[in-house]
């Protein structure tokens, strides 16, 4: 029988990181997919980052993962949102160009050494007891695995709408994972709903772009991943417009045929609106909403009109697109839909993806009920860590904390909180944000990954390297000095206590940064504009980063107290049967997890604090 | 795995005159200690009258009332026994000894009952307290606070203040994580910076309240200060002894100074019996001076004491916590009276009551009016000054500020206010976001 040290089913943008984080961790691993050629496949935008995701992208590059180095390859236009909010808040986004974006996460598939791709359908899991053990194809094929990494996407048991027209489908001209959905439930899982939607495409040479206001990109285009130097594709322009009074009655008098609102769709809905009649539903008073045109590429003519997701009927979509500015002759290519589909409720994993019910099994993507290509994709390559570890009989424990990186963040709020929409990344669910921006993710989390096993050799030199920069350019600034006065002459503004300040010390002051110490010292010139910037965020934020570190060591401390796993919570006095249900189901592994449980109470947490020390 | 809980009991009132006391039992063992001393356990919450025996002599304690509230209807959610006794000393001691003599009961810690409400969920935090200050409420004027806490007219202000702060901050967490989507304008700073400058200039209004709740919650401190052998303690003494003042005296502190709790017409007063302060070279003693000095200095009054009106320093400025008291009176000449100074004499008591309205008068102007709302615990105090020096630390930055500093200060202060109010969470901030705001791709 054939055997592998883990399965990863699924090839979208958890299944491929999934993978490739299990290969480089030394484990002989298999990606099982419907189709080879959808392998990396953006099933909805064509385009990676922005605020949250950016930082996600940054980390799993960091992690030595494929996304930023996807991005780069296949990048046609890179912007730095909030440029000039403050370092912490910036995010990095790009358009891709579908097909480049696809075909460098395959080239980067096929290089990975230790990694098998394989086409077929997973119908079932094989399992020992409550151990998985491998995967049954839908051919009857049976293959072993120390461990199997679950990344159905949008697939288990999805169903299309559009109007009134619904039919069972994993995207648009895929095939829905039916048996597996069964599988599953058959095993004991409890499976929710969720929904999602796309717009329809556009055909760009039928756009009238002279009416629109441009939107270019950053120049020069800054990449995303830490080894790559330059963006070497060329770049393009997106171009902006906005939906009028008109498609706003339009799309009212066609609300009973839209299956959000005619009962048709029955999953949960969301408090930020994805689809125009949400939109137009929910902000009734709004007299138009952004729409942004995005090419899918450099030589394709379709074009991605972001801010109009729609399950209309395909004719009112056609009305609907006329009746915005520059789309009056628009011809759709592909008409938007909603697809609605299974997902885990994740309080059922624990913190390394591997589902409680069934160990050996980890799940990564939209199944545990997240949005976007980058959540899949930081899942991924956490679920697939902990499967090689798992594999290799050692315990999995790939797990970041929520003081560590966004990837943590993500994870504990998923296992912890649960989800009642589809969950998506914001830098405000970052308590530690000034820590956790996107230009210090590989000095946040580079050796991290090389202790766990999951960065190359390269990568981790590569930090190296930087370090080394950091450390001797700080000892250059610390052996230029300026008194009060001196500095004054410079036009450099400080208290006159008297106190002689060393070139770093001054950067303190937002008005200072190294281009300026150099044109009083040349030799500061010397330094590189990447290192040039770490150490300058680094001095401008060392108070706060000062009172995060404080804050950090008190958030451990909480962590650091383990809720022992023989924990009877339905048995614990004193806590309300809603808590004690909560408790037996998510299970939360702190004290510190526990906390920020939903409903948790400061009394409940006593009781619980008083088990940990009883316990230690 | 659960510790059986000990049962616990404790007076529920303060010790010292009264028609009546209170004694509670909270636990497993309540209604057997019931049987025990009445011989029957009450109807659950019927007030039942009983002779209350000793369980070992068989001597009749007293005729009491009991009330019984079986778990987990009670306030601490467990068995609890309320026993309404005559006042007295020594009915209250020998039903104490009574109970600490039945093996499965012990007298209860400190707060120990606010704290088994808390932990069975019966109390929020900012109830839990208010509860404490009830039951070591020793005045009727710091019951009246308690209670009013508990009601919720402070948690009223806070939630106002929690409610403005979650609005500014999903203003400004809006521009950070959604201005690149459609609809959220850019600089909302703008929107956002006049109302942290109010809710600002609020706290600062608010703690600038001269600590009036929390001399509420402690007492009004009265240092008695003058010179040795002038009359201090007896002073103190005769004070203690009239009928308008209830005292308790308390136990474990300094040789050097005496403090004495009192109700002087429904206000909580404690009166600080400092050494005598004069010139010494013995270091224990110059110890026990330098106490009494700071005591004196941290004290909200002082009654300056002399014996000789030649003694009396010139009033200085017009210190209104300084009163000025001619002790001896019996031994003066009316005629050198100053006017400002209150003639007393602790031993024939006379000019007593004068003095006494004057303290009250004084100590009624340091303590907040029935309807201000109070900030009863020093740590409401620090959470609010935190989250003041937050958001004019955020002020000062200003437009031109990096958001993601501005917005890190918002939230520290956010943090701080929730200690108070419970924390706000992420999912607070972004229920706001999105009613607010359109946001999709």
């Amino acid at each position: 029988m054939e055997s592998h040290d883990v399965i990863v089913i699924g090839g979208g943008h958890a299944g491929a990181e999934a993978a490739a984080a299990s290969a480089r961790m030394g484990a002989r691993t298999l990606l099982l997919t419907q189709k080879l050629a959808t392998i990396g496949a953006m099933s909805c935008n064509p385009a990676i980052g922005g605020l949250g995701r950016g930082h996600l992208v940054r980390e799993i590059d960091a992690l030595d993962g494929l996304m930023g180095r996807a991005i780069d390859a296949g990048g046609i236009q890179f912007r730095v949102l909030n440029r000039r909010k403050g370092p912490a808040v910036q995010g990095p986004r790009a358009q891709a160009d579908r097909r480049l974006y696809v075909r460098a996460v395959q080239d980067l598939l096929a290089a990975q050494a230790g990694l098998v791709l394989a086409e077929g359908e997973a119908a079932g899991l094989l399992r020992h007891g409550t151990r998985v053990t491998g995967v049954v194809t839908a051919e009857g094929r049976e293959l072993r695995a120390g461990a199997v990494v679950l990344t159905t996407g949008t697939f288990l048991r999805g169903e299309i709408h559009l109007g009134t027209e619904r039919w069972p489908a994993g995207r648009v001209g895929d095939q829905p994972a039916v048996a597996l959905a069964r599988d599953l439930e058959a095993a004991g899982v409890r499976l929710g709903r969720l929904k999602t939607g796309t717009p329809p495409r556009l055909d760009g040479r039928t756009i009238d772009w002279a009416a629109l206001a441009r939107q270019p990109g950053d120049e020069p285009p800054r990449p995303f991943s830490f080894l790559t130097t330059r963006i070497t594709n060329p770049q393009i322009a997106c171009h902006v417009t906005r939906t009028t009074e008109a498609s706003h009655d339009l799309i009212r008098a066609h609300l009973h045929e839209a299956p959000l609102f005619s009962g048709q769709i029955a999953a949960t809905g969301v408090r930020y609106c994805p689809s125009i009649e949400d939109k137009v539903v929910r902000f009734a008073e709004r007299t138009g909403h952004q729409v942004f045109l995005e090419p899918e590429g450099l030589d394709d003519h379709t074009v991605y009109p972001n801010g109009i997701s729609t399950s209309l009927p395909r004719a009112v979509q056609e009305a609907l697109v006329r009746t915005i500015p520059g789309l009056g002759r628009a011809v759709i290519t592909q008409p938007g839909y909603a697809i609605e589909y299974d997902h885990v409720d994740p309080r059922e994993l624990d913190p390394t993806l591997e589902l409680r019910a069934l160990p050996g099994l980890f799940l990564a993507g939209q199944i545990n009920g997240t949005t976007g290509y980058e959540e899949a994709a930081a899942q991924g390559i956490m679920a697939g860590a902990n499967a090689a570890l798992r594999a290799s009989g050692r315990r999995p424990d790939a797990v970041l904390d929520r003081a560590e990186a966004y990837i943590g963040v993500l994870v504990d709020d998923l296992t912890t909180q649960g989800i009642t929409e589809p969950y998506r990344m914001f830098t405000s669910r970052a308590e530690y944000r000034l820590m956790l921006r996107a230009d210090n993710a590989d000095r946040r989390l580079t050796e991290r990954g090389t202790g766990l096993g999951l960065v190359g050799t390269a990568r981790h030199a590569r930090l190296l390297d930087k370090l080394d920069k950091l450390t001797r350019a700080e000892a250059l600034l610390d052996d230029h000095r300026l008194t009060p006065p001196e500095a004054a002459t410079y036009g450099i503004r400080v208290n006159h206590d008297g106190a002689t300040r060393t070139a770093r010390q001054l950067l303190a002051s937002p008005e200072v940064d190294i281009a300026r110490l150099a044109t009083i010292w040349p030799e500061l010139g010397d330094i590189a504009a990447e290192i040039a910037e770490q150490i300058e965020i680094g001095e401008r934020y060392a108070p706060y980063l000062k009172r995060q570190v404080a804050d950090i060591a008190d958030f451990r401390r909480e962590e650091s107290l383990d809720l022992p796993p023989e924990v009877d919570f339905a048995a614990l006095a004193g806590l309300s049967g809603e808590l004690r249900a909560l408790l037996s189901r998510v299970r939360p592994t702190t004290l510190g997890a526990a906390a920020r449980l939903p409903g948790m109470t400061p009394a409940a947490l006593t009781l619980l604090y008083r088990h940990v020390r009883r316990a230690a | 795995m659960n510790e059986r809980r000990a049962t616990v009991f404790a007076p529920a009132t303060p010790p010292g005159r009264s028609a009546l006391g209170v004694l509670r039992i909270s636990g497993p063992a309540a209604a057997p200690a019931a049987e025990q001393l009445a011989g029957r356990v009450p109807e659950p919450r019927r007030a039942t009258v009983a002779e209350l025996r000793d369980p070992a002599s068989g001597a009749l304690l007293d005729r009491a009332l009991l009330l019984f509230f079986p778990a987990p209807s009670s306030s601490t959610g467990e068995d609890v026994l309320e026993i309404q006794h005559h006042g007295g000393a020594a009915v209250a001691r020998s039903l104490v000894e009574a109970l600490g003599a039945m093996p499965e009961l012990r007298p209860a810690e400190p707060g120990e009952f606010s704290r088994r409400a808390f932990l069975a969920g019966k109390l929020d935090l900012t109830a839990a307290e208010g509860l404490a200050d009830l039951i070591d409420a020793t005045s009727a004027a710091q019951a009246r606070a308690a209670l009013r806490q508990m009601d919720g007219a402070l948690g009223a202000l806070y939630v106002d203040w929690r409610e403005r702060l979650l609005r500014a901050l999903a203003l400004l967490e809006a521009e950070i994580d959604f201005a690149a989507e459609e609809e959220v304008p850019d600089r909302l700073w703008a929107f956002v910076e006049p109302d942290l400058a109010a809710l600002a200039a609020d706290l600062r209004r608010h703690l600038d309240d001269g600590r009036r709740g929390e001399r509420l919650r402690r007492g009004i401190a009265i240092a008695v200060i003058g010179a040795p052998n002038v009359g201090k303690s007896s002073l103190v003494n005769a004070i203690a002894r009239r009928d308008v003042a209830i005292v308790t005296p308390f136990a474990g502190t300094t040789r050097d100074v005496i403090e004495v709790a009192l109700d002087l017409d429904s206000l909580p007063v404690t009166l600080l019996d400092t050494a005598g302060l004069r010139d010494s070279d013995d270091p224990i003693e110059l110890q026990g001076i330098a106490r009494a000095k700071a005591r004196a200095a941290s004290a909200d009054l002082r009654l300056l004491v002399v014996d000789d009106p030649a003694d009396l320093p010139e009033a200085e400025g017009n210190d209104p916590t300084t009163l000025r008291v001619l002790n001896k009176l019996d031994l003066c000449r009316r005629h050198d009276l100053l006017p400002g100074v209150i003639g007393v004499s602790a031993t024939t008591g006379e000019g007593l009551d004068g003095l006494l309205a004057a303290v009250a008068a004084v100590a009624r102007d340091l303590l907040p009016g029935t309807d201000e709302v109070l900030l009863t615990r020093a740590r409401h105090r620090t959470a609010l000054h935190d989250a003041q020096n937050a958001l004019e630390r955020a002020l000062a930055l200003g437009v031109a500020g990096d958001l993601g500093l501005l917005a890190e200060e918002v939230r520290l202060a956010g943090r701080a206010l929730g200690r108070i109010t419970g924390a706000f969470g992420v999912e607070d901030i972004l229920d706001r976001v999105f009613s607010e705001f359109c946001i999709g791709k």
